[in-house]
């Protein structure tokens, strides 16, 4: 059942995404200022706003374990939290190439590249904390609470430097105030962001696989060693 | 009320149960002699009776209280495998620090009088880190009593201490007994503890295998117990 | 009744983490040496007299803060491993929050000595301006920049203290989730360098105070109780 429903949102999401590439790569025409670049913004802004749902997500079911000390809850959390990081990565990743191409600098410190890094930091820390603990109730405690504290120092991040100039570009989505796309070009990432989503999902259920079979493992060697 | 109320313990490190179900009464005024061997669980229900973890089901009630309410922990005293004692600070001041964290009303005098007690007075201004390792003993049994604790609990309390710390140790828990305190003592030593046991209780592989008063038999043959639960 | 016992332990505990750290100096002298010597670094690698000295007059000092820092923080929960003494404290009347902000007192108290040390050699290495105007704006950011620091770190000294790798972790947990703290409070320091303070960075600095303060006060016996 389970691999029916990975394979299925697989095909789904791979279909969709075939048919979003070919729109952008093919249907739309180049941008006036910044040429066939801005395409990457299909994946540049898809990725990011999946990163950051998925690190609020995790955040919260992290105070989910925190209140039911269910494990489940942390599996889920860890998931998310690392699917996440995934999605910061390639944010991150296809925001400097666009800003070389664009802005010529491989890097520039406003608001949203600067305390998207630092988050990218804050839940890279996460995923280190928790190879560094080896029982699971512990590393579940831990965890939650640096996926909260650190949410919540995402967020402060993000606000401390906005009151610093910035350089990224004014918002494009005609959802954001200010908007300037045209509506043709809007949509395909919306596609995209529903595509990524499956995908999300299919890692999310792989990594909770894995933390069940390692938990598994951990409960044997105990019983091994109290023999 | 019973001094201790052990109901359903469960402790969990990820699914592996190192206590299952584990239930005990101790009425208060018994000391207890907690058996088991290495691994059979008696350090971790120690630590989640002294508040140091929470157990993953049950409960505990220490006095009819939760055991890590502020005042449950007022009248407990526990004495563990570290000695909880700082290099740095001399056994005056080590003490005297106890005595404030346990909101004792005149915590030096009491210091004075428990260094007295356990015969370091002569050193009461050296640093605990140039102490013997039978002095550090005498001076962690000291801290461990100096509250007047109504329940005391002692994890492995005659490992590694040389023969005056013995003596002091046993006196003073005889002297707790006598007074009608609560003790519960795990063990290894099982000449020392059975000795001053009313009760027993022997822990294996995470569950109470037998509980009941200690019996004359256990007494000329330290060793039955074990064998009767077919441990060796 | 509840806060006069809170007050006590809390002050029981600060003065014993300040005893034991003077009678030994351990943390304070390595923390001094280390400030002074990462300053003196700092000078070979940007020219002190140049102008533009005073642009990152606030990161260069901050920084200093931050790696010296550490060394104090670090020893903050780890040097109750010793002996077991972090079992007594949590065993003990004494409540997690109490013995967190004792501690993190503490660790002010130490942090704010190490900072007021080192700012006159700032001072004179940089050949920074100085007046009696900039004292008071100065100690301001100092010790709401240096209660951030404090928070942040002693939480997670005591997050990370049994765990075998806590002189990695540390670090790692610890400064990203000071990057906003460090940012306001090296904008207001370069600004009152150079002589103008500004109130924003100020406002910013005490609402992440506040904010964390009070996080780490709630979660601290989740982190300290298994």
């Amino acid at each position: 059942m389970r691999e029916k429903i990975i394979i299925g949102l697989a095909i789904f999401a791979g279909g969709l995404l075939a048919w979003n590439m070919n729109t952008i790569f093919t249907g739309l025409p180049d941008e006036l200022n910044q040429g066939a670049i801005y395409r990457i913004i299909y994946f540049h802004v898809p990725a990011n706003i999946l990163g950051m749902l998925g690190f609020g997500l995790g955040m919260l079911l992290s105070i989910g374990y925190l209140v039911t000390k269910d494990l489940r809850y942390d599996a889920l959390a860890a998931s998310v939290t690392e699917v996440s990081l995934v999605f910061a990565s390639i944010g991150l990743a296809t925001g400097s190439i666009w800003a070389r191409i664009i802005w010529g600098v491989w890097w520039a410190w406003d608001v949203r590249l600067t305390s998207w890094l630092v988050c990218w930091l804050i839940f890279g820390g996460y995923l280190m904390l928790r190879r560094a603990v080896d029982e699971p109730n512990q590393r579940a405690r831990f965890a939650a609470v640096v996926s909260i504290l650190g949410s919540v120092n995402a967020y402060i991040c993000y606000e401390s430097i906005r009151w610093w100039n910035t350089q990224h570009p004014q918002p494009v989505l005609t959802i954001r105030d200010g908007g300037g796309m045209a509506p043709g070009m809007e949509a395909p990432i919306y596609w995209n962001v529903l595509a990524l989503a499956c995908f999300s999902v299919i890692l999310v259920m792989v990594r909770m696989r894995q933390e069940a079979v390692a938990n598994e493992i951990d409960t044997l060697r105990r019983m091994a060693h109290a023999q | 009320m019973n001094a201790l109320e052990i109901a359903d313990v469960w402790k969990y490190y990820g699914d592996f149960p190192a206590l299952r179900a584990v239930a005990l009464t101790i009425e208060p005024g018994s000391t207890l002699a907690l058996l088991g061997r290495n691994g059979a669980g008696k350090t971790t229900l120690l630590r989640i009776v002294a508040g140091l973890s929470r157990p993953s089901r049950g409960s505990i009630k220490i006095q009819g209280a939760d055991a890590r309410d502020e005042g449950t922990r007022r009248r407990i005293g526990v004495l563990g495998h570290g000695i909880a004692l700082y290099d740095e600070l001399s056994a005056i001041e080590n003490l005297t620090l106890f005595g404030r964290l346990y909101n004792l009303p005149a915590p030096r005098k009491r210091a004075d009088e428990m260094l007295e007690r356990v015969g370091l007075a002569r050193v009461r201004d050296g640093l605990a880190r140039e102490f013997s390792r039978g002095m550090r003993q005498r001076l962690a049994v000291g801290r461990a009593f100096l509250h007047d604790p109504e329940v005391l609990l002692l994890d492995e309390p005659f490992t590694a201490l040389d023969d005056r710390a013995i003596a002091v140790l046993q006196s003073m828990i005889k002297e707790m007994r006598d007074r009608g305190r609560t003790i519960i003592m795990s063990t290894h030593q099982l000449r020392e503890a059975l000795d001053l046991a009313s009760h027993v209780a022997l822990l294996q592989r995470g569950q109470i295998v037998h509980t009941g008063e200690r019996t004359q038999q256990m007494l000329d043959d330290t060793g039955w117990l074990y064998r009767t639960y077919g441990e060796n | 009744m509840f806060l006069r016992s809170f007050i006590h332990d809390v002050w029981t505990i600060a003065v014993k983490d300040l005893h034991a750290e003077l009678r030994t100096k351990e943390a304070w002298n390595a923390s001094i040496a280390f400030s002074v010597v990462i300053l003196l670094l700092f000078s070979f690698a940007f020219d002190p007299s140049s102008e533009q000295i005073r642009e990152f007059s606030g990161g260069l000092l901050w920084m200093t803060y931050a790696f010296a820092g550490a060394l104090v923080l670090n020893r903050s929960f780890a040097r109750e491993l010793q002996n077991d003494c972090l079992d007594a404290l949590i065993a003990s009347p004494v409540s997690s929050p109490a013995l967190f902000v004792g501690k993190a007192l503490a660790n002010f108290a130490l942090l704010l000595a190490v900072e007021l040390v080192s700012l006159p050699v700032f001072v004179l290495f940089y050949n920074l301006p100085w007046g009696t105007a900039q004292v008071g704006p100065m100690l301001l950011v100092l010790m709401l920049g240096t209660w951030a620091l404090t928070v942040i770190g002693t939480l997670f000294s005591a997050l990370t203290v049994n765990l075998r790798l806590r002189e990695l972790m540390l670090p790692t947990l610890v400064y990203p989730m000071m990057i906003p703290a460090l940012i306001a409070a090296i904008t207001v320091t370069t600004n009152v360098l150079d002589g103008n303070p500004s109130g924003l960075g100020i406002r910013l600095l005490a609402a992440f105070d506040i904010i964390f303060t009070l996080l780490a006060v709630v979660f601290v016996d989740t982190v300290l109780v298994g």
